[in-house]
């Protein structure tokens, strides 16, 4: 954000005629800013923001979030961030970046309740006059927010003035949510007022119409108005039958991230088990492996924290997938029908791959960092914000669903792949080289969890027993889909996270776990060979 | 004697006491443990402390530790080495023994706790709880603990088993959901709400049926009925594995449908033997806890579970004693290595883990007893390498 | 399409009308066929004419989808598990051999030997002399005698096979299903084999599927052909081996 400002002053400096003149005012006023009296300060801001500068938005966000300062040696007014060792300066107008100084070297730029309302009016009226209709929108959400009479002239400007009918909607609920709340306002105009806001999408909503319909203690209503309460009831009504059809939509989308992670996890575990009968314990520490390069792969591109997931996306799956392939020629291939031995040495393995990594990256546990692109959420609407970090992965597990079956239906490999399922002996006859094939497919299995890894150090911080937490869930989800059939394991995926989220908020998030386990059990029992089971004589014993 | 019908130590025409005890391992097996149980404690009550021959207060509470280990291992040998039972969840059935047992020593502890609350527990003071959960009632009474210590595995082990045998789960996915089921009771065992103290589980105990579980005489006590209810539960498990029902569970290890096809229920061999087990872990569980002090949800966590697995296949799958000499190694192994090389441990036992199973299908005991292979092949219920058909 | 056959005689298996299907592939397709006491059958049918899935069906391993089994006119075997199919009296030999390999040849055969199958029955089970006696009996008739101590694992091909027959025999049942029973044994074996099947026809009913027509023709047993699931003739091996639609299948059209 930032950035991005520094670079438009930079082209306005160079192009604009009038910056030099804008950037005059503000410098002038700026430099006034630090010794100044309540009253002078009131001019002063009135004065930043008419100077047309194009940081002056942020300079008096700043000012209103206490994060501007005036330098005590020269009085030059900077932005001030919390850093090691106090406060990281950047000049309030250049952006320059002024370097660490102890916190008792600045004064805060400070103001009182009134300036607060200034303020709050002045930034209000510069993001209503923002450039795209989005921010537009997100202004009248906060004045939702916070509402105050004395933004109302402001919002009714706008209002004249709006085109995008998107945002005429939203400054109708600002509106709205100052009139309720102003004081004098007339009992028809709060009625109307009502009802727009029980149209709105916006939980702040909520708060503004119930308080006409509290009761004091004996249950009789506190508002006299009998008109205004009924509005009220309506407007309150609809409105909660929104907010949970929204947290509904909410807990839909929280239940499809952890789906998202579970088919992840468990995706590659679908093609050992269920491709070749495998059962790989070592499967978590596998993604495990995949947290910890992308943990390596930060701490080799530590300027480029953006794009270090991306290039550790195809590391993770190369590492993974040869340590994979590894484990398949060296242990693996010499217990091929004996699962239940497989099973064993495969957790042998897992203990010897964190004890592996403890030695190499200390048992603590290492954060890896979200980059800017995906940290934040997406504002749906005033109801429902969807984090960005879920919202990639969710995605991303899909592609990798998506590659993952056109491999195996398109290449040759996959075909060959299959091949080796059905019949080995045919394949191999048929000048296949099964050996190949089982060891590919192994690394192949462990390559995606090697990427499920790197989706979820985004989620969670990544040790050693990393992998250990999410084991059993990949089973119970390669289980409860049934063996060999990927759009098995993407429906057991989706169905244990939706359920899993659903239950959480009735039960509490480890006895709905419990009970998921318990009712894999169960099912287990009814459908052994899980919901998408190959059928077949052939399939037995 | 009609054995030269039939493979030695097979035989089954004369009295099956006698049959026990004509096996040479389970003369030298009883013999072991009458000399553990019968020394250790001399060494360690009349020999004085400054003489080369004492036995610390520690090396037997670590023995007795080792030797409720054996059972357990013991019990999963009786499902997985006779019967192709992999069972990752026996340390359930272990925890479970050993929380009734805590339960009862918790009661015992009376107002002698922090709280001072005669009657309940100091975590449930903690909790602010005002009464004793209907679950605890009882637990007072050596009685009813001791029956609860058989009883509670023993009926989980009977539904979950009746449950998976009747609907034919076998092999790998009873494995995993067996795992399943020892998770699902470690998180719901961490919660503070079941009534098991959470986290920190139960401890601090004071005494067992009057003794007081600190002193000398007690754990050297203790020490004794464990080595005795070992041999015991061997002398049982030998029984059952000599007997027609032992040769049925072989044959449900290694041919289950023709075993079926044979007219046996199957479901029913499997469903005894293995509610059988979780009893016998159960009382291991309850003679672990006195002696180390503590039981905590961190025993239900699947990797104990897969760590007595890898007891039984390193003394030798199959062979019960074998099982025994397994516990010991490899707890002897993880108490000296977590000692003196912590960061060695995890390497070697999963090392252990690659290497039996890659190379020692027989454990300890295929390496030393069965260095010929017709005396291999002579045993009964030994696991050959065909054993692993079925499995 | 449930063909009513009616039950006026005594026949040990009845098979009215069975269907199964596995993902669409008709495995069994109106199969009906009946079994009379005393009566040695023949089943042949080239590959994947149903004949394994016929025994599944009959001895419980798989569920038939529609239609009845019999047996002795009254028990509908659809309803039972193996276990409890084996105990009323169908003995089934595998096309596999499949024995407890790691129990000695004795063992073996003192499982299988009839008697009381519960838990409790095993753990006090001692051997009685005249479960003994029975025991020696099948070993003089599959001729492993001098072998019995050692571990059934341990046999070659055509012991296993003669085992397995061995473990049918104790377990004296009223109607034995034996699948390619001649697979992999010598030529001699194979006419002691046929002696023994036509010895015990009679006393048994016997139903016996097999690939090799020489063997078929050397038990002179009423022949039927199973094709794509359901019966195609049925009949004395000569007259079966011209009928028209028998070579057509056989031989290719």
């Amino acid at each position: 954000m930032r950035n991005f400002n520094k670079i438009m002053l930079v082209l306005l400096t160079l192009f604009c005629a009038n910056a030099a003149f804008a950037n005059d005012a503000l410098q002038q006023a700026l430099s006034a800013l630090p010794k100044a009296s309540f009253s002078e300060k009131s001019r002063l801001f009135t004065q930043i923001a008419d100077s047309g500068a194009d940081n002056s938005l942020e300079i008096l966000q700043a000012i209103q979030s206490g994060d501007l300062y005036g330098r005590k040696s020269d009085g030059l007014v900077v932005f001030g961030r919390k850093a090691d060792g106090g406060l990281a300066l950047q000049d309030a107008v250049s952006g320059e970046d002024l370097g660490v100084i102890g916190k008792r070297k600045v004064k805060k730029i400070t103001i009182n309740n009134s300036l607060r309302g200034e303020l709050k009016q002045l930034v209000a009226g510069f993001q209503l006059k923002a450039e795209e209709p989005s921010r537009r929108i997100r202004a009248a959400g906060s004045i939702v927010n916070d509402p105050s009479p004395e933004l109302l002239p402001l919002v009714e400007k706008a209002l004249t003035e709006e085109t995008d009918s998107a945002v005429r909607e939203a400054l109708d609920v600002a509106r709205a949510a100052i009139v309720v709340t102003t004081k004098d306002s007339d009992s028809k105009s709060r009625i109307a007022a009502i009802s727009v806001l029980g149209e709105a999408t916006d939980s702040n909503a909520i708060n503004l119409v119930s308080r006409y319909t509290l009761k004091d203690g004996d249950g009789n209503y506190i508002e006299k108005d009998q008109a205004l309460v009924e509005a009220a009831e309506t407007a309150l009504e609809k409105l909660t039958t929104r907010k949970s059809f929204y947290e509904l939509m909410q807990n839909v989308f929280f239940g499809v991230s952890l789906g998202s992670v579970l088919l992840l996890t468990a995706v590659g575990l679908a093609i050992t088990f269920g491709v070749m009968g495998v059962i790989n314990m070592a499967h978590g520490e596998m993604i495990m492996i995949g947290a910890y390069a992308t943990y390596t792969v930060q701490l080799l591109m530590p300027d480029l924290i953006g794009l270090s997931i991306v290039v550790a996306i195809p590391v993770a799956f190369i590492v993974s997938g040869l340590t994979g392939v590894l484990i398949e020629r060296l242990i693996i291939r010499h217990l091929y029908g004996r699962p239940l031995e497989t099973l064993l040495a495969t957790f042998g393995l897992s203990l010897v791959l964190q004890q592996l990594v403890r030695s190499i990256y200390s048992p603590l546990n290492r954060s890896v960092i979200t980059p800017d692109w995906m940290s934040g959420s997406w504002a749906v609407n005033g109801m429902l914000s969807l984090t960005w970090n879920r919202l990639y992965i969710i995605i991303f597990s899909f592609m990798v669903l998506f590659a993952l079956i056109m491999l195996m239906k398109k290449t040759s490999f996959g075909l060959q792949m299959r091949a080796v399922t059905l019949n080995r002996k045919m394949a191999s006859s048929m000048g296949i080289k099964t050996g190949w094939i089982d060891a590919m497919t192994f690394g192949l299995g462990s390559g995606i969890a090697g990427v499920a890894g790197v989706a979820l150090s985004q989620l969670t911080n990544v040790g050693p027993n990393l992998g250990q937490a999410y084991i059993i869930d990949s089973f119970m989800v390669v289980v409860f889909g049934g063996v060999g059939n990927l759009f098995g394991t993407l429906f057991a995926a989706m169905s244990l996270g939706l359920a899993n989220k659903f239950m959480e908020p009735m039960a509490g998030a480890v006895l709905a776990k419990i009970l998921i386990l318990v009712f894999i059990i169960l099912f287990i029992q009814k459908w052994p060979r899980g919901l998408f089971a190959i059928k077949g004589r052939f399939i037995e014993d | 004697m009609a054995t030269t019908d039939t493979v030695s130590g097979t035989a089954l025409s004369g009295p099956i006491v006698v049959k026990l005890f004509e096996e040479k391992s389970t003369r030298w097996f009883l013999l072991a443990i009458a000399l553990l149980v019968c020394v250790m404690p001399v060494l360690n009550l009349l020999v004085p402390a400054d003489s080369a021959f004492h036995v610390s207060n520690y090396t037997i509470t670590l023995l007795g530790k080792y030797l409720s280990y054996a059972l357990l291992a013991l019990a999963v040998d009786l499902i997985w080495g006779y019967c192709g039972i992999l069972s990752l969840g026996h340390g359930a059935f272990f925890a479970l023994g050993g929380y009734a047992m805590g339960m009862y020593l918790m009661r015992q502890v009376g107002d002698r706790g922090v709280y001072g609350d005669p009657l309940l527990p100091d975590f449930m003071v903690f909790l602010n709880w005002q009464e004793l959960p209907w679950f605890w009632y009882g637990f007072d009474q050596f009685w009813f603990a001791a029956l609860m210590v058989m009883l509670v595995p023993g009926v989980l082990a009977f539904v979950f088993g009746w449950l998976a045998f009747r609907s034919r789960v076998t092999g790998v996915y009873l494995s995993i959901i067996t795992q399943a089921l020892t998770y699902a009771l470690m998180l719901a065992f961490f919660r503070n709400e079941m009534g098991f103290g959470g986290n920190n589980g139960l401890t601090d105990f004071k005494d067992l049926l009057g003794f007081d579980l600190q002193s000398n005489l007690t754990r050297c006590a203790l020490f004794v009925i464990t080595g005795l209810i070992l041999a015991l539960a061997y002398i049982f498990c030998k029984w059952l594995t000599l007997s027609k029902f032992g040769r049925v569970l072989v044959a449900v290890r290694d041919a289950e449908s023709r075993t079926r096809f044979m007219g046996y229920r199957v479901e029913h061999y499997k469903l005894f033997v293995f509610v059988a087990s979780a009893v016998i872990a159960g009382i291991a569980g309850a003679l672990y806890v006195p002696q180390v002090g503590i039981i905590n949800p961190g025993e239900f966590s699947p990797i104990n579970s897969i760590e007595i697995i890898v007891w039984v296949a390193i003394g030798g799958r199959g062979t019960l004693y074998g099982a025994v000499i397994g516990a010991f190694l490899v707890n002897y192994g993880k108490t000296y290595f977590t000692g003196a090389f912590p960061d060695l441990w995890l390497f070697l036992l999963g090392g252990l883990f690659v290497v039996t199973t890659l190379y020692l299908p027989k454990g300890v005991k295929g390496l030393l007893v069965d260095g010929k292979l017709a005396k291999y092949f002579s045993r009964s219920g030994s696991v050959s390498k065909t054993s692993t058909e079925g499995v | 399409m449930v063909t009513n056959i009616s039950l006026q005689e005594k026949t040990v298996l009845y098979l009215n009308g069975v269907s199964k299907s596995f993902d669409g592939f008709k495995a069994i397709n109106n199969l009906n066929m009946m079994i009379k006491p005393g009566e040695l059958r023949a089943i042949i049918g080239p590959n994947g004419a149903g004949k394994t899935t016929m025994m599944d069906i009959i001895t419980g391993k798989t569920r038939p989808d529609s239609g009845d089994v019999y047996f002795n006119n009254e028990v509908d075997l659809t309803r039972h598990s193996e276990a409890e199919i084996a105990n009323m009296g169908i003995g089934r030999k595998f096309q596999k051999p499949t024995v407890v390999e790691t129990l000695s040849v004795f063992e073996n055969l003192e499982l299988a030997l009839k008697g009381k199958r519960r838990v409790w029955d095993s753990l006090f089970f001692t051997l009685s002399a005249q479960g003994r006696a029975r025991i020696d009996d099948v070993f003089e008739i599959i001729g492993l005698g001098p072998r019995r101590s050692i571990l059934a694992g341990a046999l070659a091909h055509g012991e296993k096979q003669r085992l397995e027959i061995g473990m049918l025999l104790v377990q004296s049942p009223e109607l034995l299903l034996i699948d390619e029973p001649a697979a992999g044994m010598t030529d001699e074996e194979t006419a002691h084999l046929a002696e023994l099947l036509k010895s015990i026809a009679g006393t048994h009913s016997v139903v016996v599927v097999e690939h090799d027509m020489e063997f078929v023709r050397s038990l002179n047993a009423t022949v039927t052909v199973l094709h794509e699931g359901s019966v195609l003739a049925e009949g004395p091996l000569d007259k079966v081996q011209k009928n028209e639609r028998v070579i057509e299948v056989y031989l290719g059209r």
